[in-house]
């Protein structure tokens, strides 16, 4: 199946790679080439910003296949992302090297700080790019093997699915606060200096960063388009709309559920690694419950059961978030509330659904 | 006092025993002891002024035997050089309170005020070390005969932490005649732990004896003293006996200790319990129920306890009685709030659960923030009123807090009234109906929007009363909701949705499972450990402890 037969009918989605492309291409000029007083000149502060738009806009991909399109509303997503963030963060850790305040060449700061003598055997590896980028996608598809595979084997749907959902990124929340854990417990993991050598506060990583976001975002896009217009897609919309008649056609549901969410948790822990060495920092509260809904709420606003609909409503919530939380730090929760009350009562497949709408009407 | 040894009779059975024993002792104690006699006390007060020491001493004595509530003020001050004495004859005796202008006087007799004299006007009762030993001894005594049972358990208590051989022989004595079997206990069992260094070994026996039937732990570290072995493994000590006796009794004391541990255990995690059924019962009623799950419930909470917070600024008078004000309060406050998200917003979501849940978070955060704003995002601390606070003390291990108690029961009692309302009233059986079968309900004429409305409003309510409950527990913050919400809804889901009593029995047994592993696994873990036992749980019971059953099963 070549690009223009994926790219079908999709008008969002032309219109998005087309932006990302832009993207791509402008914001690297406008911030290595162009001089800072240029008007054009785009800050590296923006950058980073746009590069952590980016992978929430991966994540809210992640969360749109498995509830949009497998009606899986999960309360949990962010334990994925944050699990892929945290593989990131370690090998980001094991980076410093002997650079950290107490100039340990083998531990982290913070286990220098508790006294540890050795590394604990789970921060093995670590040290090499290949080994934690596999970490990345493997620990969080091995969680959502597990727990998927044991929810969804015994037929559990519904409010119950997410609630248990919320209760694994709870319990998880609560796990890494502790120090015994050696995850750095509260404060997280931070103080990186440099990934594969480069300097992470040098702009030109920045951009590279920032344009690995955009190829992961393109290429998330591109698969979750070729899955859910594939058979597989057919399917799982069925199971959503009536699982009890897909069973019985004699479709294997649970298999279907759980590739569906296995590969949807991978995306988010991708998402994570991209968002890390962005950010500079991964803490336990990435894992928070509240967090979790909130990329529920991306999706919700941007439009559910289309794809670019998640990613128009991260990035458009998130900007919101920036810029309410600096200017009216008092009004950002009424917004969102409020933003999220009128969604679900006026505009059930969000924005998209708005202007699709506008459109039938006028056409 | 009277109505608080009621109450707690009615919730706990079994400990009245103990409780109404001491009491009618001290009674007891009160009236006998109120053989005063103001002339005799008066005539020795003033024989005070005499320089001579010894004369002093036997005067000092027999004030000190007299029942007489002046006795103490009078003693204490001579202790602290603040006793004086005027020029007049019989010479008046004052006791001093030193103020800028000079010195202030009370009568040591009668107690009254006597205004303010120059400090060359009286002189000062004079004493000397070996004095001040002899009025504390006559002091302790006092207090261990005194009619009052709590001041002789507090004298015990103070004088057994330095035992020397002169308090040894005082308990001795003195636990004779001592009426309270608890008082007597403590003493005799400070004295036995004297007695272990005894010579005599059929006296150490004894002693051993009776330490086996105490449960401090400072008496197992004595008894384990006798147990202390050389460089060579054997004992150092040479009476096969004692020792024989000694782990015996070491044992003895440490069964008894961990027995009464647990129950403290048991009683921790009802407590919790009862706090996490009394957050979850409202939502068991909007989720079970109307199957409407309301992410706002716990800001429900928070209302509630901010509630009782307002009402208790209302009225700073009435402490006592603001709780009861607060408590039909913060049920309409919620209740009405509850009514009108059901109106307003979640009516018009009938029927897909996931948006609802989106909504009613929306709406959680708009609750949060409006809050933070109004109050401030700082917390605020709701005082308990005094018939609440303290705790009732068994023994040294176990003591049960007043106001967990109070909690405890406070859920029972909501628990058994929504049941009446679920299962008794017109309304409960119309809830109960559209339930079931919202569209034949409405065939046989149930109007189905009113009972959405009263049955949410009445969740809601109940999430009020939650939220006074926990004022008295935490501190009442913004974010006080959230941290009860996922608890919450574990509860609900682990004991099946739609069902209360499996609400109540999954909350306490959830309650006393954490609470029994925290000792090994520590607060945090044994929350993580409870998580992922409910996550597995549901794989094997998706529908919970108790499902309801037919066809409402298949929403």
């Amino acid at each position: 199946m070549g690009l223009s037969k994926l790219l079908q009918g999709d008008t969002g989605g032309q219109w998005l790679l087309g932006v990302l492309v832009v993207l791509a291409v402008v914001v690297p000029i406008c911030n290595l080439w162009l001089p800072e007083t240029s008007f054009f000149h785009v800050s590296t502060y923006t950058v980073t910003l746009l590069g952590k738009y980016l992978a929430f806009a991966l994540l809210a991909l992640a969360v749109d296949l498995v509830w949009g399109y497998c009606g899986i509303l999960t309360l949990g997503h962010g334990a994925f992302f944050a699990l892929g963030g945290y593989a990131m963060g370690m090998y980001l850790m094991r980076q410093i090297g002997d650079r950290g305040v107490y100039g340990n060449p083998l531990l982290p700061d913070f286990m220098v700080f508790l006294n540890w003598s050795e590394l604990p055997w789970y921060w093995h590896g670590f040290d090499q790019f290949w080994f934690a980028m596999i970490m990345v996608m493997v620990v969080p598809g091995l969680l959502a093997f597990v727990f998927g595979w044991l929810a969804f084997r015994s037929r559990v749907t519904g409010v119950y699915l997410s609630i248990i959902t919320q209760a694994m990124t709870y319990a998880l929340y609560l796990a890494f606060f502790r120090n015994e854990m050696g995850f750095g417990g509260n404060n997280g993991l931070t103080d990186f200096k440099d990934i594969l050598g480069f300097s992470l506060q040098s702009d030109l990583t920045r951009i590279i960063l920032f344009m690995f976001s955009i190829a992961a975002l393109i290429s998330g896009y591109l698969v979750c388009r070729f899955i859910v217009s594939s058979k597989l897609g057919r399917v799982i919309v069925a199971l959503r709309d009536a699982e009890n008649r897909t069973r019985f056609i004699g479709y294997r549901v649970e298999l279907f559920k759980l590739w569906v969410f296995v590969f949807s948790a991978i995306l988010a822990g991708i998402a994570g690694a991209l968002y890390v060495p962005q950010v500079g920092i991964i803490n336990p509260g990435e894992f928070a419950p509240l967090n979790s809904i909130e990329l529920v709420i991306w999706v919700a606003v941007g439009g559910r059961f289309s794809l670019y609909g998640a990613i128009l409503g991260a990035v458009l919530v998130n900007f919101g978030k920036t810029f309410f939380t600096a200017a009216l730090p008092e009004v950002w929760l009424f917004a969102l509330g409020g933003l999220f009350v009128l969604v679900t009562l006026f505009l059930p497949y969000g924005i998209v659904g708005l202007l699709r709408r506008k459109k039938e009407v006028s056409s | 006092m009277k109505i608080r040894t009621i109450v707690i009779s009615i919730m706990l059975g079994i400990c009245p025993i103990v409780w109404a024993d001491n009491h009618d002792l001290s009674t007891i104690a009160e009236v006998s002891g109120s053989t005063d006699k103001t002339g005799v006390f008066k005539d020795l007060v003033s024989q005070l002024s005499v320089k001579s020491l010894s004369k002093k001493k036997i005067t000092v004595q027999a004030i000190a035997k007299l029942e007489n509530d002046r006795v103490r003020p009078l003693l204490e001050a001579l202790l602290k050089a603040r006793l004086f004495y005027g020029k007049a004859s019989p010479h008046p005796v004052y006791i001093v309170e030193v103020v800028d202008q000079g010195y202030q006087l009370t009568d040591a007799v009668s107690g009254q005020l006597l205004g303010i004299v120059a400090k060359r006007s009286i002189k000062k009762v004079r004493i000397n070390n070996r004095f001040r030993q002899l009025i504390r001894g006559a002091l302790a005594q006092r207090d261990l005969r005194a009619a009052d049972a709590a001041v002789r358990l507090q004298a015990v208590k103070t004088m057994s932490k330095h035992m020397t051989p002169a308090v040894v022989a005082l308990f001795r004595e003195v636990s004779k005649n001592e009426v309270d079997e608890d008082i007597q206990r403590l003493m005799l069992a400070a004295v036995a732990n004297a007695d272990l260094t005894a010579t005599d070994g059929a006296v150490r026996l004894a002693a051993i004896e009776v330490l086996a039937k105490t449960m401090q732990v400072e008496y197992v570290s004595a008894l384990n003293e006798i147990l202390v072995v050389d460089a060579e493994g054997a004992y150092v000590e040479s009476d096969r006996q004692v020792i024989k006796a000694a782990k015996q009794a070491i044992k003895e004391i440490e069964s008894r200790i961990s027995w009464y541990e647990n129950i403290q255990t048991l009683f921790f995690g009802l407590s919790l319990g009862s706090v996490l059924v009394l957050a979850a019962i409202g939502l068991a009623i909007t989720f079970g129920v109307m199957g409407v799950i309301n992410m706002a419930h716990g800001e429900l909470i928070m209302l509630g306890a901010y509630t009782t917070y307002v009402v208790q600024l209302l009225m700073p008078e009435q402490l006592e009685l603001s709780l009861f004000v607060a408590i039909p309060a913060a049920f309409l406050v919620s209740g009405l709030c509850g009514i009108l998200i059901e109106r307003g917003v979640i009516r018009h979501l009938t029927g897909r659960p996931l948006e609802t849940l989106l909504a009613t978070f929306g709406i959680s955060l708009v609750l949060q923030q409006l809050v933070r704003s109004v109050f401030s995002p700082l917390n605020r601390s709701v005082s308990t009123p005094q018939w609440m606070s303290g705790s009732i003390d068994f023994n040294p291990v176990l003591s049960l807090t007043l106001n967990r108690l109070y909690i405890l029961a406070f859920t029972l009692l909501v628990f058994s009234v929504l049941l009446m309302i679920l299962k008794r009233t017109r309304l409960g059986l119309e809830v109960r109906a559209v339930s079931q079968n919202r569209a034949m309900a409405k065939a046989m004429g149930v109007k189905t929007e009113r009972v959405d409305a009263l049955t949410f409003g009445l969740g809601s309510g109940v999430a009020g009363l939650a939220g006074v409950a926990l004022s008295q527990l935490t501190n009442v913050g913004p974010n006080l909701g959230q941290s009860y919400i996922v608890d919450s809804f574990m509860v609900v889901v682990f004991g099946g949705a739609g069902n209360l009593l499996g609400t109540l029995i999954s909350g306490f047994s959830l309650g006393v499972a954490t609470k029994f592993i925290e000792p090994y696994a520590g607060a945090v873990l044994a929350k993580i450990l409870v998580l992922v036992f409910i996550i597995i749980f549901i794989q094997k019971r998706p529908r919970g402890l108790f499902p309801q059953k037919g066809r409402a099963a298949e929403g």
